[in-house]
């Protein structure tokens, strides 16, 4: 049988809403909110590090070669990576 | 039997809270307080009860802090009242969606403005769909005894919701009356220590408070009614408990000389006490006038309601509130919706009456059936009245 995401009936939710399993937040992909998705340009980026630490999401990682990228199953398209990376690496394209 | 005391009501409220093995009580204990709190820091302080008493910045802090105190599964306890009450609003509804078992007592006094303090029902009102199981008591020995019924309503596994005991503000917290109180052996019998359905603790981790988006949230609603709804049948069964162990008998509604009345009164709070004297008087002139008095506010007991009043002719409903603008009284707009299928129904005359504090005399209460019983007569419908204003 497939494990449910979450309950479907009223019934089937637990009191209170608890969550029982730890760490679950990543069974739940903001992803799917985006309407937007960054794009890295590699030669503009400076390696501050600076997207990593302000994506809201938690999302944004750095790669072997010390450049950084999303992950889009978690981003939520909010633009403030690109909006906080002062050299200009980051652009907003639209989803689709 | 227990020996009777002459006792402030407030204190009496306190006093049954020591009784109760709470873990930690949280107020904020200047005005709008009551004497509840002060007396229970009291109890604390005198090492009479083992709970932690903190005294917070505002009640909107107060009821936060019991709530997290809840969810590692400690008793608790808060009390307040009018504006303080209203600071809590926010809180309230998140309170019962985790289906943390609060009990809170509450000196019901009007809310501002014009700044008033005293006694009417203005601040319970706007949290009537927070989610919370609500309860008035008449006096000091149901204040006691409700207090204590409270926690074991609450945290009763098939409930887990938190549970207000509404006490007239003034009226009865600061009256002196002859309480009895039931024995300490026997109270730790009717209440064992809570187990709670979940908790906060390292070894066993879980998310309490979570996010809901609209894929869940309605189920997460529909099941907090039900759950409410579902708790009129726990504290049916805790007041039969009650009644075989203390002897007192408690019901969602309750009557004084109703079941053959063509005209029946329905309060809620203390004045159903100067209600029955009223009653009293009316079938001394003849009229054959009935009282019902509501005990459970929520979850609202419809089908008790139904058949206390089913043979009346007429339906007297007073409010201690007035949604502005909307269909008059709350208690009588609720009462009105719970009839309002029925076959046969009374006329209902809605009367808000003791507005901060006004005094209403008992033959306050016979004017208003005689006038009641005048109307029905010719056949005059008023939807609600604001009972003795001047003009
Ligand atoms: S903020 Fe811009 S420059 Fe800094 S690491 Fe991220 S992409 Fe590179
Ligand atoms: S768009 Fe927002 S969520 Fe996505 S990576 Fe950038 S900061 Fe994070």
């Amino acid at each position: 049988m497939k494990k449910k995401k979450w309950p479907e009936a009223w019934h089937e939710v637990n009191p209170g809403c608890i969550v029982f399993a730890p760490a679950n937040a990543r069974e739940y992909h903001t992803g799917s909110w985006k309407a937007q998705r960054p794009i890295w340009d590699d030669s503009k980026c400076i390696k501050c590090g600076i997207c990593y630490i302000f994506c809201p999401e938690g999302c944004v990682t750095q790669q072997e070669d010390g450049t950084f990228r999303a992950d889009l199953d978690y981003c939520k398209g909010c633009g403030i990576c690109a909006h906080e990376c002062w050299p200009g690496a980051i652009t907003m394209i639209e989803e689709g | 039997m227990a020996k009777r005391v002459g006792m402030e009501v407030a204190i009496a409220a306190a006093e049954a809270v020591g009784m109760c093995d709470i873990d930690v009580a949280a107020v904020y204990p200047i005005t709008p307080q009551s004497h509840i709190a002060e007396h229970l820091s009291e109890i604390v302080a005198d090492g009479r009860t083992d709970a932690e008493f903190v005294t917070v910045e505002s009640e909107h802090s107060a009821i936060s802090c019991v709530a997290g105190a809840s969810g590692t599964g400690a008793r608790v306890y808060t009390a307040t009242s009018s504006q303080g009450l209203m600071l809590m609003h926010e809180i309230l509804p998140i309170v019962s969606a985790m289906r943390l078992p609060v009990v809170m007592g509450i000196a019901n006094r009007a809310v501002s403005g014009p700044l008033n303090i005293l006694n009417d029902h203005s601040d319970i009102m706007p949290q009537r769909d927070n989610g919370w199981i609500a309860m008035f008591t008449e006096n000091g020995q149901e204040t006691v005894d409700l207090t204590i019924q409270s926690f074991k309503i609450a945290e009763h596994p098939d409930v887990m919701l938190p549970c207000c005991v509404n006490i007239d503000g003034f009226q009865l917290t600061h009256m002196v009356e002859p309480i009895e109180f039931p024995d300490q052996k026997l109270v730790n019998k009717f209440l064992p220590p809570r187990k709670p359905y979940a908790t906060l603790h390292p070894d066993k981790p879980v998310s309490m408070g979570t996010f809901a988006m609209s894929d869940i949230f309605p189920e997460v609603m529909k099941a907090k009614d039900e759950a409410l709804k579902n708790s009129k049948k726990i504290i049916l069964g805790i007041w039969d408990e009650w009644e075989k162990m203390f002897g007192r008998r408690y019901r969602p509604v309750e009557t004084y000389c109703a079941d053959d009345a063509d005209v029946i009164l329905l309060t809620m709070g203390s004045m159903g006490e100067t209600a029955e004297i009223g009653i009293n008087e009316l079938r001394k002139k003849g009229i054959s006038a009935g009282l019902v008095k509501l005990r459970l506010w929520r979850p609202f007991p419809f089908e008790e309601l139904k058949q206390a009043v089913k043979k009346a002719k007429i339906l007297v409903v007073t409010d201690r509130a007035v949604s502005f603008g909307g269909p008059g009284g709350p208690v009588a707009s609720e009462v009105r919706a719970a009839l309002y299928g029925e076959k046969e129904r009374p006329l209902i005359y809605n009367q808000i009456i003791g507005l901060g504090g006004r005094d209403m005399a008992v033959s306050d209460f016979v004017a208003m059936v005689e006038d009641a019983v005048k109307s029905g007569e010719k056949g005059i419908i008023k939807d609600y009245e604001f009972y003795g204003v001047r003009g």
